[in-house]
């Protein structure tokens, strides 16, 4: 295949970006899209120029570490949810021109090219993303009954993988869908139950301070998550919310 | 030097040794366990569970990793499930069974006490993740479920879905992130570990490289824990993260920690084909799909008929037949090197005749097409993207890879080195896996590390060991910052005409050639000197563009990959020396009538620890003999 890459560089987090054009002549459709950028960079550095940095890491679509917006669209397609590593270049046409950005939002600053700060999402988890339970002051696995269909829908949103599509996605940089996925996972089982107040509120606070925006029910996100993360979370976390707000007076 | 190593393993009946020794170890009075500072490297399943131990236990606690964030780390990739000795399924299971299991499943080269205490501990482990909030598979009436993996003869697996290490690394993350948000543990992500510092002879601190502004930073502390995984990537095709690196428990083998069984090293038997060049890594496709899928290849040599035109009569279910008893469950070592053999002898598959069909048609008939989506839906999906074929319909391709790596830093019953003060937890040490790691074990053991083993045994050595009081101007630091410094200035000034990856890449492909999954004295000897002629090209001829004061991600491979370089080295020489087979080392020279792996107990029951004695010479060997006074020796068979 033959391609054409518009890919966004930037120096440094202060620095401006702009779109550099490549091309490729010899794209095999079973590469993945980032072994794509892999020869690209391999065919730079031979060049005596500097390659794309981009983040990435298990490769296998749950680390969460990589993550682009390809033609616009964080991870590349609607069509089968995926992220960026397991996206194949079969997808494309050979003519094509790809045009290749990092996350766009407030609370991802850009650190180089493709790579975004989402330190933002590990402070939100810290500020109440957890069950309080230290090791060994802990009951039997079996003391605890969790009925399946709670446990299955408990484990449809831990499957999160804290990437951050879906605030690329979002017109609004909102990060509803993550903080709603750890919130509905916590929150349907017996064990996230005494700290299910305190929970939401600590990490809508962080969410809100950190520069995320709000949701206005778009459904982007849940479009673009590779997790398939359903909107659903997203009612459940303000019911929570309100509640929250009963509770404290 | 000592002639052998002191494992530090107690004398007590087996069933009593980890109970008697916890109530003999000394105690770090509660007030003054925030005066000592502890760094741990790496935030994988033993890193984030030790870190948020030992922060809940009032420790200061320095964590680092090389990515973005905790969460990140490859113990998220792990799918099958983590085992445990609960025998909820009342099918004869006990932490004595599990002890047993894994010892015969490690090919008797892994010691005895260490994984009696991982088995013991086992249960513990389920009861602590289901506190957090882990979503394990349940049955209807609420109880945990459990499966079935290879090696074993009883239903012993916890899992979620297919993605048991990710839940279990978020159950870690999320207690880990609770004591980041107390202030008790100080988090430093893209931050990478690039040297230990040894003042008076124990481990007391780190310098690193901040990956974003390059720089290159000291840490002080009153001991420290590597958990900082396996060496797979070696290979450079592995189904490691593509960040998964050698560089924190090299340097601190070349700071004087031993390298232990480096040529134990598992080829994973279900991973999805090589396509190409361009391939960056391989995926793996849980073992746990070998519980309902059948593995075959066609009877005919080069049949290009596609599967499901290949009538039953024509299919050759190679394990099934030859290994009666556990069928497609044997474990790893002896699934992979069979479906090596099949390959080598033409009944190989797909376009480059090295893969083997995991059909699961027969399981979809039996159970349903449903129950199948409930156990594997996120594997089949994973598979259907990578390779555009719907196992639903056609019979999966897979083929062995390089996985996991036994081999590790050496350490005593403490999970302490030889190095007083620096420990080593998960993968990173030599461990409990002996020359072959049971599937579902590897979680166990990180979290065994983590949260019930080295919360202990650290306190024991704060207690006793005398710490001068340092700070980082200590000239140790320094000389060891400088070092660093000017390795990075002299990898970018070779400006050679290579990239780092066309050098990982013939590293890895030399390596799998003569030190992967069948090894002979001839072809590691030819391994030796191909290794050094490489490492010395490496560094007249590499090209590392870019410099070192900012995010240089070719500088952070470059590094890497010349710990790659010397570490091969190191796996062929161990490899060349270990004149037997066992487990996931198969040497062609030592081996049954049959073609099975043929162990040398007389010669070679002990654990081989390696001195460093300068790059390019020749490392001393320490050997730990293995006593096994509770597990009967036997020739291990799956028939």
């Amino acid at each position: 295949m033959r391609l054409t890459l518009r890919i966004w560089r930037q120096k440094h987090a202060q620095a401006r970006g702009h779109f550099a054009t490549y091309r490729m002549d010899d794209v095999s459709p079973d590469m993945s899209f980032l072994e794509m950028l892999d020869v690209l960079n391999e065919q730079l550095t031979e060049a005596g120029e500097e390659p794309v940095a981009f983040d990435h890491d298990c490769r296998e679509g749950i680390c969460g570490m990589c993550g682009v917006v390809i033609n616009g669209i964080p991870h590349g397609q609607h069509k089968h949810r995926t992220t960026t590593c397991q996206l194949h270049m079969r997808n494309f046409r050979s003519g094509e021109t790809i045009t290749i950005e990092p996350w766009r939002a407030k609370a991802f600053p850009v650190i180089k090219d493709l790579i975004v700060d989402r330190s933002a999402f590990d402070r939100v988890i810290q500020n109440g993303g957890f069950i309080t339970a230290p090791t060994n002051t802990i009951p039997e696995a079996n003391a605890v009954l969790v009925a399946k269909d709670r446990s299955d829908l408990a484990m449809d949103a831990a499957a999160c993988i804290g990437c951050g599509a879906c605030v690329a996605a979002c017109p609004n940089a909102s990060a509803m869908l993550f903080t709603a996925a750890k919130i509905t996972h916590l929150g349907l089982l017996p064990q996230g139950q005494p700290e299910r107040t305190m929970r939401v509120v600590g990490m809508v606070r962080v969410m809100d301070q950190s520069g995320f925006g709000g949701c206005t029910n778009l459904g982007e996100c849940s479009l673009a998550c590779p997790k398939e993360i359903h909107l659903d979370s997203i009612a459940q976390m303000n019911l929570d919310l309100i509640k929250a707000g009963f509770r404290r007076g | 030097m000592a002639a052998t190593l002191n494992s530090k393993v107690p004398s007590a009946p087996i069933e009593e040794m980890w109970d008697r020794h916890r109530f003999e170890m000394k105690l770090v009075n509660p007030s003054n366990k925030r005066k000592f500072t502890i760094i741990v490297v790496g935030t994988g399943l033993a890193g984030a569970s030790a870190a948020a131990s030992l922060a809940e236990l009032g420790y200061q606690v320095l964590n680092f990793c090389y990515q973005d964030s905790p969460r990140r780390a490859h113990s998220i990739a792990a799918q099958g499930g983590i085992n445990a000795a609960k025998n909820y399924r009342n099918d004869g299971d006990s932490a004595y069974r599990l002890f047993y299991d894994t010892v015969k499943g490690g090919d008797y080269r892994a010691r005895e006490a260490n994984v009696y205490r991982l088995a013991q501990v086992s249960g513990n482990i389920i009861d602590q993740c289901v506190a957090q909030g882990v979503p394990f598979a349940r049955e209807y009436g609420g109880l945990l479920d459990n499966r079935s993996f290879g090696g074993a003869q009883v239903s012993r697996t916890f899992y979620a879905r297919g993605q048991t290490g990710q839940q279990l690394l978020l159950g870690a993350y999320q207690a880990l992130s609770r004591q980041i948000g107390l202030g008790k543990v100080a988090m430093y992500p893209r931050t990478e570990m690039l040297d230990l510092v040894i003042i008076d002879g124990k481990a007391r601190g780190i310098v690193t490289r901040n990956l974003v502004s390059g720089k290159v930073e000291s840490f002080i502390g009153d001991a420290v824990v590597l958990a900082t995984g396996g060496y797979g990537n070696v290979f450079f095709l592995s189904t490691n993260a593509m960040g998964c690196n050698t560089t924190a428990i090299w340097r601190s083998y070349k700071r004087g920690a031993f390298f232990a069984n480096p040529c134990y090293t598992q080829i994973h038997p279900t991973c999805i084909p090589v396509t190409g060049d361009h391939q960056s890594k391989l995926t793996l496709m849980s073992e746990s799909l070998r519980n309902d899928g059948r593995i075959w290849v066609p009877r005919q040599k080069g049949d290009t008929r596609s599967p499901n035109q290949i009538p039953e009569a024509e299919r050759y279910y190679y394990l099934e037949e030859k290994y009666p008893s556990f069928g497609n469950l044997v474990p790893r070592d002896v699934a992979s090197r069979n479906a090596k053999m099949v390959c080598d002898e033409g009944y190989g598959v797909g376009t480059t005749g090295y893969g083997v069909y995991l059909d699961f048609s027969e399981a979809i008939q039996r159970l349903g097409k449903q129950t199948i989506v409930e156990r594997y839906g996120n594997l089949f999906d994973m598979y259907q993207q990578i390779t555009a074929e719907d196992p639903y319909r056609v019979p999966m391709r897979i083929y062995p890879a390089i996985h996991y790596t036994m081999g590790g830093l050496w350490v005593d019953y403490h999970l302490m080195s030889n190095v007083p003060g620096l420990f080593v937890v998960g993968e990173a040490n030599f461990s409990d896996h002996g020359a072959n790691r049971l599937g579902a074990s590897a979680l166990m053991q990180g979290l065994a590390d983590g949260y019930f083993v080295l919360p202990y045994t650290i306190g024991d050595y704060l207690v006793q060991a005398t710490l001068e009081k340092h700070d980082t101007t200590h000239p140790a630091f320094k000389e060891a910052e400088n070092e660093i410094s000017a390795l990075v200035k002299r990898l970018l000034n070779i400006r050679g005409e290579r990239t780092v990856d066309s050098f990982h890449k013939e590293l890895g492909r030399l390596l799998w050639e003569y030190c992967g999954m069948s090894r002979n004295a001839q072809g590691l000897q030819r391994a030796i000197q191909d290794i050094r002629t490489l490492r010395e090209a490496f560094w007249q001829e590499v090209r590392v563009p870019g410099d070192g004061g900012e995010l240089n991600q070719s500088l952070e491979r470059a590094g890497r990959v010349a710990d790659f370089l010397e570490l091969a080295e190191l796996i062929c020489v161990d490899a060349l020396h270990r004149n037997e087979s066992c487990g996931g080392h198969f040497r062609e020279e030592s081996q049954t009538a049959e073609g099975e792996a043929l162990r040398n107990d007389q010669a070679f029951a002990y654990v081989g620890a390696w001195e460093f004695r300068g790059v390019g010479s020749n490392p001393a060997l320490h050997k730990e003999p293995l006593e096994f006074k509770y597990v009967t020796l036997s020739q291990r068979s799956y028939k």
